[in-house]
């Protein structure tokens, strides 16, 4: 009968793990940094940035409709908010084993023609996409300069349509972690391509 | 031989003229009000676009599911843009599809995702499963009939 107690934690631990793997973080958990290769031949990691107030980090990809419609806001987001000191890194963690256009290679040529203004790395061996929680493209995680989340979600609420945006969740986001606030909303939800991963056997 | 040619070109045009017609909602509201009802029967809704490989490898199954399961009402609701209506329109056409498809045009995600479940983060395929106010929500794909079938069967079950 001893045993069943602790049988009992050793199960809810079990349990609570899982859900804390597949949820990935919420508002306030602190991120893994990481580092990942870049379209440049060279590794980035959020700790070379010494100087960085945040951090945007863009899970995204080649082949998403989505992400593509979203292409441009997130180079001009780059560029917009580098001198204001909040870095943006895009990671595509798609295997190219399941999407064949999400090849290195394929990102490379993806980053010249469209001219973007930021890092544009490789999520190699899909490790760091499941830490973050991140399930679809685009996904983005804002997070301050000791890597605590500050924001999840949606750069805004409209992918069809830049000139029709009404909200614009992230650009929000950064103007009050800018100001020491905490964003609200912290969590926003949209539509996105799913990241593609091997299936687990 | 005048005649035949006449019964053939109605045989013909009978044939092209059998698209269904897509339900388009522009607002989760409207859809929610006519769709989510409450009538006991048990609805499969699978949230789906053209443009998304692994929604479109698993729409026969779900076509399959509406004409081999009479015990589920299948509605395949797309996510696709409203500038994309005619691509969808050819698409279920093309793909023979007969289940219900209902276009979805609500952009406001961020509005209405939660209400279909809290745990959807957005990515599709999506699958939404309901009768009365028991729900089963599932946010990944199918990889043949036999998965979808028995994940479906899996909730018709627990309602006995």
């Amino acid at each position: 009968m001893k045993a069943f107690p602790l049988l009992f934690i050793a199960i809810s631990s079990f349990i609570i793990g899982e859900t804390l793997v597949s949820n990935g973080y919420e508002p306030g958990d602190k991120a893994t940094d990481f580092k990942l290769k870049s379209v440049d031949g060279k590794n980035y990691s959020m700790s070379d940035y010494k100087d960085a107030k945040g951090f945007i980090v863009v899970f995204t990809c080649n082949t998403c409709p989505f992400a593509v419609k979203y292409e441009d806001r997130v180079n001009a987001l780059a560029k917009k908010y580098k001198p204001k000191g909040y870095v943006l890194l895009a990671i595509n963690s798609n295997d190219p084993e399941v999407q064949p256009d999400d090849t290195y290679a394929k990102m490379q040529a993806k980053a010249k023609a469209e001219g973007f203004a930021f890092p544009y790395l490789v999520d190699e061996g899909q490790k760091i996409y499941p830490q973050y929680g991140a399930t679809k493209t685009p996904h983005v995680f804002l997070l301050d300069k000791n890597l605590v989340v500050k924001y999840i979600g949606a750069i805004d609420d409209n992918a069809d349509d830049a000139s029709a945006v009404k909200e614009r969740y992230l650009e929000n986001a950064i103007a009050a972690l800018d100001s020491g606030k905490d964003p609200s909303p912290s969590v926003t939800k949209a539509i996105g391509c799913s990241i593609k991963a091997k299936k687990k056997a | 031989m005048k005649q035949l040619l006449l019964i053939t070109f109605f045989f013909v045009f009978a044939q092209s003229s059998q698209a269904q017609d897509i339900l388009t909602f522009d607002k989760f509201d409207a859809f929610e009000k006519a769709i989510i009802k409450n009538d006991g029967n048990v609805y499969v809704v699978n949230f789906w676009a053209t443009w998304c490989g692994p929604c479109v490898k698993e729409l026969p199954y779900f076509e399959k599911l509406h004409q081999e399961n009479k015990n589920v009402k299948v509605l395949l609701v797309s996510l696709d843009s409203p500038k994309d209506a005619k691509k969808l329109q050819s698409f279920i056409q093309k793909k023979k599809i007969t289940a219900q498809v209902i276009a979805l045009f609500d952009k406001d995600y961020n509005s209405w995702l939660d209400k279909i479940d809290k745990g959807w983060s957005g990515s599709i395929p999506a699958t939404y499963i309901f009768s009365g106010d028991k729900k089963l929500f599932a946010e990944h794909e199918f990889e043949n009939y036999a998965e979808l079938s028995s994940h479906v069967n899996s909730f018709t079950n627990q309602l006995k």
